[in-house]
């Protein structure tokens, strides 16, 4: 009888790993350069979320394989074609570049994986180039500086002087915050990017002071953004030339920010589609238990990258793991029936979120950790400038 | 029919393997390993056209890069204009984008060679570079064809018999053309032409008292080298299907040098063994760590240090020069 | 043109060609007496911005970081002689480019594992973190005029060291005739490790005074690298006088270029295309300028007599 139920066990054993082949996650993000610090920490979010599920969806293992990109679109793309090609993975996500994106999308696309970006939303992938398998779980990269231009025009800033870095994104960035900002554009300047990207903005600030405009918009994402707003106090431009940022301020230069004692960053604004402060259950726990593992606050590319995890495993779990039906698949994961840390939200037809944007100020905590906050809702609900142009296939 | 040396042996065996062993994998499923073959043949092709100018010639170019980055913005600029200017057919046909790429090259090796060659030593390093630099940043500068972001080239080229959407097809034309690319090297060097240009590596004024015009010589050297090396940088375009500025950066330019030396310089098989060697150990060393550049920069540093004339010269017990 | 931006731009060129003259000066000391292409030069400036932005919180100062730092990366210079420069001294360009390529992939790991990949932000103190007002339109940042100052310094500096000092002539001997320095029974090697520390130490000080303004960052040095060595061979090898007024040169080219350029550009293309093509083209100017002076001097503008 005992070895009847050793057998039932080997038998049952054996039917629930056959059944619970592991889907894999190809993740493509910055590990190297400077730029790595971004890429680290999407990198210990997914972490975070994989332990809050237990490394399971449902009852099918989720197994993630991280994949350098060099900050770099070639490299990014030989990355994902790798994944693609020797990992044979399910999903590809990560992502923090939108010219790597660009690069990588087809390479993915092409082999028939779903590709879920975690940070980039370039305008090419929520218009023209936008694909069924295609997801996004952060932003197409014109809304928050279109939010941010929203609040220029509500604070009555006349005109504006523009920098950012000359990439594709920067792009998007100076599109987004032209489009809905009504006073008048002074000056811009798009400075080199990369891994071997202008960091010294001596010229730059030079001419946007010159130019007499009554604010400087900027988007400086990762290690960019802290030098920056180091030499934009420094040039003592803090009254003269209001700065209003997007992904430069935020929970990765903020710390460090801190360490070198920057009191004038307080009080700083950017717009966002997240922020530590939201309140609701999953951000709540997101941000303590991050903390608590990390040592810091989470910034977008965390929580974007939690949720990209989070909506993968959704969409697994839902269809009991069984890869084979992409069609289901993609069903489930246009639902985005899981606890976002933004709150609930929809996909609209091009599979970009349909979400709530929001102002941002740096405060300081309860322990005097320098943090953000959200001060005002900007947009509800808030759908891009490009899902028109997507004729999905 | 001569006999095979040791070293002949030595590039028949690798030649084959390298003729076997990729189309295996694909055939086994990893179809990864074969892209993987295919990249380091076309790099290959780039340094053997190096080796011939760095090798046989002495001229060391740190600009190597820009050549094969021509080459590919050469099938995708007319691939681009095809795809979204509707060009004629012709835009991504094969027999023109390789022909052009070749072309491009050679008249940018042209015009940058005679400046260049007036310089010596070091100055020469230098000015390749800055030759190459000055083209990474136009290609940035343009922002039509994608600036610091690249261009996705969504056609390959079109070829009469071959079809390079099948990547056994585009490895086997990579090989066929590494094969001709060093023998064509060969018959170069062991020419006439090739024994004034070795020469003058040796005792400049010697060959030029000798009446030789070695400036004139050296030129058409750079300029067949830089050819192929756009020849290299057309299948690469191919292969990818995405090019950017990244590709004429100065530290691919380096990376060449390395494959060169590494591989042993002057030597037929010498440039193909450190293409392999180098992309294999970077493959390697890559997948088992992200701070995989710390091994592999101590491997530079100890290939230089300790290995003279570089694997070909180890493997076959003979340092230097080919037989 | 708008006279007081022209100015202020003025000085932020001359501030960058100043900290190019510093990795430049050791660049070319390096390579005119020595005969040693060193990429490496790169990881020096990168390491000495690190351990002086690490030593900033340890000592609390920045300018006390500054100057035990010093010392550091001069050691950390003699280490590179000893183990990888040294070895190859008898070998050719080619060698040297390829190793100290490599000790660039070692080094760049190494300060990403040290320091991890975030970088590091220099707090100044108060009286370097304001700024100076020239007249009421024209303002600058306190600690720019400390670079430029600190590079002059250096620059004179150096002047006299190589001029009026017994190292300096045989820096100067060195440079044109480094056998016959040897046959004077000068100890060529101690000669060599000196010359490259000091170097190391150009180097390191350029970085940590670039620190404060662009933080410590990992690759940090592989740009200014390639600009420094644009620097020299515009100069001439060797010459310090020649890496002077190159680097001044570059400097200002640079600086001009980012600020006028795209203004010029729009005058006959389309306000976009200039904003986009306008940095890149800036970027191409210093190429360009190289290869010219090489076309028609190709030795450089100042080559040390002899060689």
């Amino acid at each position: 009888m005992k070895k009847f139920t050793t057998l039932a066990l080997a038998a049952s054993l054996m039917a629930s790993t056959a059944f619970a082949e592991p889907v894999k996650i190809g993740f493509v993000t910055t590990l190297t350069t400077g730029a790595a610090v971004i890429g680290k920490e999407m990198q210990q979010a997914a972490n975070l979320a994989m332990d809050h599920l237990g490394g399971m969806a449902g009852d099918t293992k989720l197994e993630i394989i991280y994949a350098d990109d060099g900050f770099a679109p070639e490299t990014g793309k030989q990355a994902t074609d790798k994944l693609v090609k020797q990992d044979d993975v399910d999903f590809i996500t990560g992502f923090i570049w939108s010219h790597v994106l660009l690069a990588s999308r087809k390479s993915a696309l092409d082999g028939g994986k779903f590709l879920i970006s975690a940070n980039a939303g370039p305008s090419q992938i929520a218009g023209k180039l936008c694909d069924k398998n295609f997801f996004s779980t952060s932003w197409q990269n014109d809304q928050t500086p279109m939010a941010m231009g929203e609040v220029l025009n509500q604070v009555g800033v006349k005109s504006l002087y523009i920098m950012a870095p000359n990439y594709a994104a920067g792009k998007n960035m100076v599109a987004g915050v032209e489009r809905t900002f009504s006073g008048e554009i002074k000056g811009k300047d798009l400075t080199k990017w990369g891994a071997d990207a202008q960091l010294d903005f001596s010229a730059e600030l030079a001419k946007a002071k010159a130019s007499g405009a009554d604010g400087l918009f900027v988007f400086y994402p990762g290690a960019a953004g802290g030098a920056f707003i180091k030499q934009y106090h420094q040039a003592g431009l803090k009254d003269v030339l209001p700065l209003y940022t997007v992904f430069t301020v935020d929970g990765l230069s903020i710390p460090k920010l801190q360490a070198a004692d920057f009191q004038s960053v307080l009080g700083s604004r950017s717009t966002g589609a997240w922020d530590p402060s939201l309140d609701n259950a999953a951000n709540q726990k997101f941000v303590s238990d991050f903390k608590a593992k990390y040592g810091a606050y989470p910034s977008n590319y965390a929580a974007q990258s939690y949720d990209a995890i989070n909506l993968i495993a959704s969409a697994v779990e839902k269809v009991g793991g069984d890869m084979s039906n992409m069609d289901a698949v993609r069903a489930a994961l246009k639902e985005a029936d899981y606890a976002s840390v933004r709150g609930d939200y929809t996909y609209g037809e091009n599979h970009f979120p349909v979400q709530d944007f929001y102002l941002r100020e740096v405060v300081a905590d309860a322990d005097g950790t320098w943090t953000t906050k959200v001060v005002q809702t900007v947009y509800n609900d808030h759908v891009d400038s490009y899902a028109a142009d997507c004729k999905m296939k | 029919m001569q006999k095979l040396t040791r070293r002949g042996w030595l590039t028949v065996i690798v030649m084959a393997l390298l003729a076997v062993l990729p189309p295996v994998f694909y055939l086994t499923g990893n179809a990864f390993y074969l892209d993987l073959a295919t990249r380091l043949t076309i790099l290959a092709i780039a340094a053997v056209s190096l080796n011939l100018i760095l090798g046989y010639g002495g001229l060391i170019s740190f600009g190597h890069a820009a050549f094969v980055g021509l080459g590919a913005y050469a099938v995708g600029i007319p691939a681009y204009h095809w795809l979204y200017y509707s060009w004629g057919d012709w835009a991504v046909n094969g027999l023109v984008q390789f022909p052009l790429a070749i072309i491009v090259s050679a008249v940018f090796a042209l015009l940058t060679g005679i400046v260049c060659l007036r310089t010596r030593g070091v100055y020469f390093i230098m000015i390749t570079m800055a030759f190459a630099q000055m083209v990474y940043y136009l290609i940035v500068s343009i922002e039509e064809y994608g600036g610091d972001d690249g261009l996705v080239i969504d056609t390959r080229s079109e070829l009469p018999l071959i079809n390079l959407d099948d990547p056994l097809q585009l490895f086997g034309l990579s090989y066929v053309s590494l094969l001709v690319a060093m023998l064509l090297v060969r018959m170069i060097v062991n020419s006439r032409f090739g024994m004034v240009l070795q020469g003058a590596k040796g005792n400049e004024e010697r060959m030029i008292s000798l009446g030789f015009n070695v400036y004139a010589y050296r030129l058409t050297a750079y300029v067949i080298s830089g050819a192929m090396a756009g020849y290299a940088g057309a299948l690469l375009g191919n292969f990818t299907t995405f090019i950017s500025p990244e590709m004429m950066d100065w530290s691919r330019s380096g990376e060449l040098m390395f494959m060169v030396i590494l591989g042993g310089v002057a030597t037929t098989l010498g440039p193909v063994l450190g293409a392999v060697s180098f992309i294999v150990i970077e493959e390697i060393l890559s997948t088992i760590t992200i701070y995989w550049h710390l091994p592999f920069g101590l491997m530079l540093i100890g290939v230089v240090l300790f290995v003279r004339g570089g694997l070909a010269g180890l493997l076959t017990g003979r340092g230097g020069k080919d037989d | 043109m708008d006279l007081s931006l022209l100015f202020i731009q003025t000085l932020n060129g001359l501030q960058l060609g100043l900290l190019l003259f510093l990795v430049a000066s050791g660049l070319t000391l390096v390579f005119g007496i020595l005969d040693f292409v060193n990429l490496a030069h790169a990881s020096l400036y990168m390491l000495g911005a690190f351990i002086c932005a690490s030593l900033t919180f340890v000592l609390g100062n920045f300018l006390w970081a500054v100057v035990v730092s010093l010392p550091i990366t001069g050691v950390i210079g003699l280490l590179v002689e000893r183990f990888v420069a040294r070895p190859l001294y008898s070998r050719d360009h080619l060698d040297h480019v390829l190793g100290t390529f490599g000790l660039i992939l070692v080094l760049d790991t190494l300060a990403h594992l040290i320091w991890g990949p975030a970088g590091i932000a220099v707090p100044l103190p108060p009286w370097l973190d304001g700024q100076i007002q020239l007249s009421e339109t024209l303002v600058i940042p306190t600690f720019r005029v400390l670079i430029i100052a600190a590079g002059l310094a250096a620059a004179g500096g150096l002047f006299w060291l190589v001029n009026y000092t017994r190292l300096g002539m045989l820096i100067r001997a060195g440079a044109s005739n480094r056998t016959m320095v040897s046959a004077l029974g000068v100890d060529i090697q101690t000669l060599f490790a000196l010359v490259f520390a000091l170097g190391a130490m150009l180097a390191g000080l350029a970085g940590m005074l670039i620190a404060p303004i662009t933080e410590a960052s990992i690759g940090m040095g592989n740009n200014i690298i390639i600009t420094a060595f644009v620097v020299i061979i515009v100069g001439g090898i060797g010459s310090m006088k020649g890496a002077f007024i190159a680097a001044l040169l570059i400097g200002l080219i640079d600086t001009l270029g980012r600020s006028f350029l795209d203004d010029l550009f729009k005058l006959f293309m389309s306000s976009e295309a200039a904003e986009t093509s306008a940095p890149a083209v800036s970027a191409m100017l210093i190429y360009i300028i190289m290869a010219l002076v090489l076309a028609f001097r190709p030795s450089g503008l100042f080559p040390p007599r002899t060689r």
